[in-house]
């Protein structure tokens, strides 16, 4: 189950207590949210194009979070330097898994799909522990990380800035991308009908491995992003499993405005969860995503 | 061929299909030939049978009825809690509480069947999963009631109809496992050779199809999976009975996919494939046991991944496969 | 004037901006040999799918033997006579089609959901399935999985199904969809050869078979309803000419 999240918003006195809450939720949320967001709006667009139900897009956010450990540890790399790293290493490594296991199984049905990234998962959780061993990787994030930044009379860390920031780029990036290029055009045409795009000409085998590739590799940097907040270890992909199909299901599959949506609701849920009623646990962002989806099955932005 | 000749052919393949096979008998007799020849394994055999009953209720709405469910240890969780509640708080008697069990995994089946009857595809994963994670929470918070984490200790049942007292070597234990899996298998055959079972193996090949063909899907859906909530409820029952204790993780996600896992590596939509599945993997992890649980898992998951790539339904499909492959050869071809 | 076995009015249906149905008025006479043609994208699955339940219309009433069933779910519509096949085959692949009947006999016949006694002794619902099937001309394949059927059996198949509900009003999309011209025929044969009790409404691209075994046509043209009226007024319509040949029509 989820570790509890951590970004302190120290606030100093005059404000009052309920604002401050407020305050610090909003923040810490919103930071979590965008957090969630880079490491699945890649499950969402490839749920959407290839109707492909990925259990195992976790493990793509733990490699991410492995190689920036790694190289930090062993090569001294610096913590900013290894991101753009764990991107290209895990969309990389994604490429041959999608071309020659996924790509079998896009006409298969349900089950076979969960049961084959199941397995995944396994094989994946079995063979970190083997290398990196089975405990929680020791992370320390750098100073500069770890201090805070006032702001009138609130004070906000600049781990959770950094996650906001990179969130937001990663968000504009995206949308630009699909609004505004060919590619994304090609995106959203496979998304809509894929033989439809099929028929008009598009490639559609190959822009979807770009797709996965890029989706795959941002749920490394998000993994990489992470590893302050959400720790690593093996058992990470089944740990997150849950809030990456939160994210999918309310956001609805193949919409990013939907997984955006989702994942900063989510984030919000859960922190002001933790924050008012600690007690209770995951029960809150449980019951919501049941609500949710016995509301909209197919997500609040998905199409029927 | 006349018309009438055909038509009593045609009757003649629903007969073969409920009346019992060569290895049927043979299947039972090895059941009940695990007491004498491995008297020091009766716990795991217990274990196994529980196991079996277990996928065997997944089978029913999974394999016949092709629903998925990721969330099903929600009843057997149920099933076990009833008994460990009711011995626990002065009512060990271990055919009621067995009965308890069953029903009020049923009546939950009965309230999620609403929902899940409504849903198909990644959102019918998600609602299962979904309404497991929350009653697992509920588990896990309510601790007064049922000991959260730590499971619920100091339960404990009565003599089996006042006689026979639960013995260390759990032979007591395996004998009445046995006897009600047994039974229960009965019931599930009789389903799958029914009308019922017809109308449910429509719903898994083609659930399209069935309205237009004056089927009401939603009624088939909810029957078949309060039945199948009753048996997975009887399973932990008779699990937290045999082991008299009730640990959280019966209602943990890794249980609905273990189970998951044990139906598919014996294959779906044949009875035995249950038993099959459970078997090996019981057998396989006690003998994998002082390995790194991560380890084990590694295996597991290639498994799942041959499987899925490479089988068309798990070992009983592989069998039959083989045994179709071996006929083929030694009737030269003519056989279909 | 002959009874109305199924008619509509005021049908709409739209997805988003895209009206798919548009005031559409029907009227199919009981015993009637229908044709519904259009252009590609006219509308024509999707007024199918409105008639059997598939969609709910957004406006618009449908009448079954003169009762309102807009609101009434697929399965009951069935109950009451009305059945339907597919343009793409929705077969049981792993069913053999004397099951496949069975099943649909034992829906028809309320048992769908009993568990005691076991199938074999239905044997009353076995012997009609296979009767069926043997009268459709395809009973020696009625033992054979159904995936393994030749491709124009299967498509005998799907009509075999929508008959074992004893329907009174017959909806068939395509029926020759994907089948050789030589063969197409011969499905039809089969399907004049239905009792005269039965009103079939049938969509067919192929404007040979539709003049062959049409008795009335309805044209469908971006979700209107074109012209209506017996075949030899049709082929003379300016109008409909012009929708065929402006439009590429799939043989």
């Amino acid at each position: 189950m989820p570790r509890p999240f951590l970004f302190p918003t120290r606030i100093t006195p005059p404000v009052l207590p309920i604002i401050q809450g407020i305050v610090q939720v909003l923040f810490d949320g919103i930071a979590f949210g965008m957090l969630l967001f880079v490491m699945s709006v890649g499950l969402s667009i490839t749920l959407g194009m290839m109707h492909f139900a990925n259990l195992a897009h976790g493990v793509f956010a733990m490699l991410g979070g492995y190689v920036t450990v790694v190289l930090m540890h062993k090569a001294g790399v610096p913590f900013l330097e290894t991101l753009p790293a764990a991107f290209v290493i895990v969309a990389i490594v994604s490429v041959p898994l999608e071309r020659f296991v996924y790509r079998r199984m896009y006409s298969a049905k349900e089950l076979d799909q969960v049961l084959l990234t199941v397995g995944i998962i396994y094989m994946a959780i079995a063979a970190a522990a083997y290398v990196w061993g089975p405990e929680p990787m020791a992370f320390a994030l750098p100073d500069y990380l770890t201090r805070y930044r006032d702001i009138g009379s609130f004070s906000f860390s600049t781990y959770g800035a950094l996650l906001l920031a990179i969130g937001t780029v990663i968000t504009l990036v995206i949308f630009y991308g699909l609004e505004r290029t060919r590619f994304g055009a090609m995106i959203r045409a496979a998304v809509d009908d894929r033989r439809v795009a099929l028929g008009v000409g598009i490639n559609v085998n190959r822009v979807f491995t770009i797709t996965f590739a890029v989706g795959s590799g941002l749920a490394g940097l998000g993994g990489a992003l992470g590893i302050n907040a959400l720790g690593l270890d093996p058992s990470f992909p089944i740990e997150y499993l849950v809030f990456f199909l939160i994210v999918v299901s309310i956001g609805g599959g193949g919409t990013v405005k939907g997984a955006l949506a989702a994942a900063l609701l989510l984030g919000l849920c859960d922190t002001a969860g933790k924050y008012y009623v600690p007690q209770t646990g995951a029960f809150i962002i449980y019951v919501v995503m049941l609500l949710v989806m016995l509301w909209r099955p197919n997500g609040l932005f998905g199409r029927p | 061929m006349t018309t009438e000749a055909q038509t009593t052919k045609a009757i003649a393949d629903f007969r073969a299909q409920v009346r019992w096979q060569w290895y049927e008998p043979l299947f039972w007799l090895g059941a009940i030939a695990w007491y004498f020849l491995f008297p020091t394994y009766l716990p795991l055999g217990t274990q196994i049978l529980c196991a079996a009953l277990f996928a065997l209720s997944l089978d029913l709405i999974l394999g016949y009825g092709g629903i998925v469910s990721l969330g099903h240890t929600t009843f057997f969780g149920i099933g076990a809690y009833t008994a460990g509640l009711l011995a626990k708080h002065g009512w060990g008697e271990p055919i009621t509480c067995l009965l308890a069990g069953g029903a009020l995994a049923a009546i939950a089946g009965w309230i999620c069947s609403f929902v899940i009857v409504r849903v198909q595809g990644v959102a019918l994963l998600l609602v299962t999963l979904g309404i497991n994670l929350v009653l697992y929470e509920a588990a896990n918070k309510a601790y007064t009631i049922t000991g959260g984490a730590d499971g619920l200790q100091g339960i404990e049942f009565w003599k089996l109809f006042g006689v026979f007292d639960y013995d260390i070597y759990g032979r007591v234990s395996f004998v009445y496992t046995l006897a009600v899996v047994f039974v229960l298998f009965l019931v599930a055959r009789r389903i799958v050779h029914s009308p019922f079972g017809l109308a449910l193996k429509g719903m898994r090949e083609n659930w399209k199809r069935m309205p237009a063909l004056g089927a009401a899907l939603r009624r088939h859906g909810a029957l078949i999976f309060v039945l199948s909530a009753a048996i997975a409820g009887l399973s932990g029952a008779l699990l937290a009975e045999s082991v008299q204790f009730v640990a959280l993780d019966s209602l943990g996600v890794q249980r609905s996919v273990d189970v998951l896992t044990m139906l598919i590596v014996g294959g779906t939509g044949v009875l035995y494939g249950s038993f099959v599945g459970a078997t090996v993997y019981m057998v396989v992890r006690d003998q994998l046991a002082d390995l790194n649980p991560a380890y084990w898992y590694f295996w597991i998951g290639l498994i799942l991944v041959v499987i899925v790539l490479f089988t068309r339904n798990g070992l009983v499909g592989a069998l039959s496969d083989a045994t179709d492959w071996l006929k083929r050869r030694r009737g030269g071809g003519t056989a279909s | 004037m002959t009874a109305i076995a199924l008619a509509t009015h005021g049908l709409n249906k739209s997805f988003g901006a895209l009206k798919v149905t548009q005031d559409v008025r029907f009227k199919l006479p009981v015993g009637a040999r229908h044709a519904l043609i259009g252009p590609n994208g006219a509308g024509k699955t999707t007024f199918i799918n409105l008639l059997t339940g598939m969609l709910p219309p957004d406006a618009g009433t449908i009448e079954l033997d003169g009762t309102e069933i807009t609101a009434l779910p697929p399965h009951e519509r069935v109950k009451r006579g009305l059945a339907r096949t597919y343009q793409i085959n929705t077969l049981f692949p792993d069913l053999t089609p004397l099951e496949a009947v069975t099943l649909v006999a034992c829906e028809r016949h309320g048992v769908s959901r009993q568990w005691f006694p076991s199938l074999a002794s239905r044997r009353v619902l076995i012997e009609e399935a296979y009767a069926l099937l043997a009268q459709l001309g395809i009973g020696d394949q009625a033992r054979r999985p159904t995936r393994h059927l030749a491709y124009g059996h299967q498509r005998v198949l799907e009509i075999a199904l929508a008959l074992a509900t004893h329907p009174h009003v017959l909806l068939l999309d395509e029926p020759a969809a994907g089948v050789p011209a030589q063969e197409s025929g011969i499905l039809y044969e089969v399907i004049s050869g239905l009792p005269k009790e039965i009103a079939v409404l049938f969509i067919e691209h192929d404007m040979d078979l539709v003049f062959r075994f049409a008795s009335y046509i309805t044209v469908l043209a971006s979700g209107r309803v074109l012209r209506e009226g017996p075949p030899a007024e049709i082929a003379e319509d300016p109008e409909v000419r012009a929708v065929y040949l402006g439009t590429a029509v799939h043989g």
